[in-house]
């Protein structure tokens, strides 16, 4: 009933056009935004922030990223960790070498860097298909944790071969609270969503659809898989080396290669078939789901214990966090293999119709 | 030359261990399609429940016999990775049935990290020693050929042995048994060897128990070399690339594509380790893989790739 579209005629092929066709969705998008900016910073507190909001947020925006390549263009791709490497390394030598490098410019740069490193390992993926590829990107993986781990020039020749950033800031406006953080992340995520999003519906959205359903069939009409492919690798890595920065300068402060491990590629991979391949809601969704799940089981499970009168050990804890993460990915898998945004979107299609299904 | 020789021998026995873990990875493709992430934490799983079994089992029986002792953690192993193998096939991979292959992949991931904290929490996560009498001492060979001879870990000697052994096993079960023919037909086609009367469900228990056979091999021979600890599941992500490079569905290629990486990584270390900064070994496979693959899409033996549309 509250949920219907009829009576909203368009008049002309701009509003026809938009984002968000349907006046429910954009009211709601913005009372989310508006929440998100105003209603968020002064409902949460430090902890809320530092170990829920911006992780999320920041690996929201790799899962987008991620969501680009494998999602839409169909290239799977095990090597996230190593582009958010680049990403954030790239940043680090643009902000630590040239004086008075203003942040996002520095981060803009590392995605750019991470750009190069992704069309780079992309490039066989115009031969090499699907296992094969996967297989083949955990090289970029397993090369980038060496060369940040071994090449000190790429860490400014620290010697403990991590790295910190400091004084961060925004036009002026010191990067230092947590809300102040979460604002920048915020602002960003918001940015790239939105370019993605209409990334996705225009040609080159289409180009990569195509290459992802079948790209024998959509080279013979006439779309260039060099260029589609290249193209979503690139887009990709762009948006996850920027995560990356993200990452290691907003929510980490200093940090190593091991920051950017294999863990951190599968981690984006389980977010993005979670929350939906192939959907920009589907990465929040999914980083939500992967973000909270480690800290609520994490505080239930000794509860839990308490409760039955059993003293759970941390290692046991540490231990049925897997199990438990690993069941429901199976579950979540068996249940929805289209992830958490299909059921969203079944759960507004019944919306339309509710009460009267029929 | 005797350096070199050691280095090559080095190298073709480690790469034997990989291709004992590839091989499982191989079994499971060729007979379900399903690239199997889980192998590595089913080395560990098999390894922790021969470690622990074959400290709880003499003690509940009251046997003083090593061997007897170890036969039986063995067989008790094996019980649990058919188990395990059951389980696998009736809640997770009958329910997926159909499903994409990248579904799939991430159903083996989720079956990898539930096995890891499931094995952890029956057995323990302590580091656990598996004995089963490997000889440890290192051997020299050809000593009137090189000065010094050729140094040889005796028990890598072994290894190597038994992952050959294994692999002949292999072979002839999958080429000879009635069994094997109908593995290798549901391998083929699916539907073809259902309709011809093939129980699929059936089949897929067997393939992942033999997976499961394979990976306590591989699990006992990595155990006794490197104890037993949860590092073992990543020997996984170490014979991703052999299995690549011989081809997804090529048992013969994950051998020698496993020799062929264990020799590379070695020899590149030491050669050209020094000038590279040391440690490439990581990444060494990985990207021997993505060359060859740029020349070979399906690996070094892997059935062709035909694009249809």
């Amino acid at each position: 009933m509250i949920y219907r579209e009829n009576g909203q005629f368009k008049t002309s092929y701009r509003a026809d056009q938009q984002i968000f066709p349907i006046t429910q969705d954009r009211t709601a998008i913005a009372a989310l935004l508006l929440f998100a900016v105003v209603g968020v910073p002064l409902l949460a507190d430090e902890y809320l922030f530092r170990a829920i909001l911006i992780p999320f947020l920041i690996l929201a925006l790799a899962a987008l990223g991620l969501n680009i390549l494998v999602g839409y263009c169909g290239q799977i791709s095990l090597g996230t960790g190593a582009f958010m490497a680049v990403g954030a390394y790239a940043a680090y030598n643009f902000f630590v070498r040239i004086q008075g490098m203003p942040l996002i410019v520095a981060l803009l740069l590392g995605g750019l860097c991470a750009t190069v490193v992704g069309v780079l390992f992309g490039i066989p993926s115009l031969r090499i298909k699907g296992l094969y590829l996967a297989v083949a990107t955990l090289a970029a993986q397993f090369f980038t944790d060496w060369a940040f781990l071994r090449i000190s020039w790429f860490t400014n020749n620290s010697s403990s071969g991590s790295v910190s950033v400091s004084n961060l800031s925004f036009l002026g406006l010191p990067i230092s609270s947590p809300l102040s953080k979460y604002l920048f992340c915020l602002a960003i995520l918001v940015v790239f969503a939105w370019l993605a999003k209409n990334l996705v519906r225009g040609h080159i959205g289409r180009e990569w659809m195509a290459i992802r359903d079948m790209d024998v069939a959509a080279a013979v009409i006439g779309i260039r898989p060099v260029y589609a492919k290249l193209t979503a690798f690139a887009v990709s890595s762009f948006i996850v080396g920027v995560a990356g920065g993200l990452w290691g300068f907003v929510h980490l402060g200093s940090w190593e290669p091991a920051a950017f491990s294999i863990d951190r590629s599968f981690q984006l991979l389980f977010m993005i078939i979670i929350g939906g391949l192939g959907s920009i809601t589907g990465a929040f969704f999914g980083a939500a789901f992967i973000v909270i799940l480690p800290i609520f089981l994490n505080r239930a499970l000794p509860a839990l214990g308490d409760l039955i009168g059993v003293e759970i050990s941390t290692a046991a804890v540490a231990h049925s966090e897997l199990m438990i993460f690993g069941a429901l990915i199976v579950f979540f898998l068996i249940v929805e293999p289209h992830g958490l945004a299909r059921l969203w979107s079944t759960a507004k299609e019944k919306m339309r119709l509710w009460p009267f299904p029929h | 030359m005797g350096f070199f020789l050691e280095t090559v021998i080095g190298g073709l026995m480690s790469g034997m261990l990989y291709s004992l873990v590839a091989l499982g990875f191989v079994l499971i493709f060729k007979a379900s399609g399903v690239f199997n992430f889980a192998q590595g934490a089913m080395v560990l799983f098999a390894a922790l429940a021969m470690a622990r079994f074959s400290e709880w089992l003499p003690a509940l029986l009251g046997i003083d016999n090593k061997v007897l002792g170890n036969l039986l953690a063995f067989a008790g192993a094996m019980v649990l990775m058919v188990v395990v193998a059951w389980l696998i096939e009736r809640l997770v991979l009958s329910k997926l049935v159909n499903q994409e292959g990248i579904t799939l992949l991430m159903a083996t991931l989720g079956i990898a990290y539930f096995l890891d904290g499931f094995g952890q929490t029956l057995f323990g996560s302590a580091i656990y020693k598996i004995d089963v009498g490997l000889p440890k001492d290192p051997m020299f060979l050809l000593q009137n050929v090189f000065e010094g001879g050729v140094l040889v870990n005796k028990e890598d000697l072994y290894a190597a042995g038994i992952a050959a052994t294994l692999v002949v096993v292999l072979s002839l079960f999958f080429q000879y048994t009635s069994t094997g023919r109908a593995l290798r037909a549901v391998a083929d086609d699916h539907q073809a060897a259902q309709s011809i009367g093939i129980p699929l469900n059936r089949i897929w228990v067997i393939v992942w128990s033999v997976a499961g056979f394979v990976a306590l091999v591989a699990g006992i021979i990595w155990g006794s070399k490197l104890g037993v600890q949860f590092s073992l599941s990543l020997v996984a992500l170490k014979a991703l690339p052999v299995v690549i490079l011989g081809g997804l569905t090529s048992v013969p290629g994950a051998i020698i594509g496993g020799l062929i990486i264990g020799v590379g990584e070695k020899v590149s270390e030491v050669y050209l380790g020094p000038t590279l900064g040391g440690g490439i070994e990581i990444w060494f496979g990985y990207v021997l893989v993505l060359f060859v693959l740029l020349v070979r899409p399906q690996g070094l033996f892997g059935e062709k790739i035909i694009d249809r549309v």
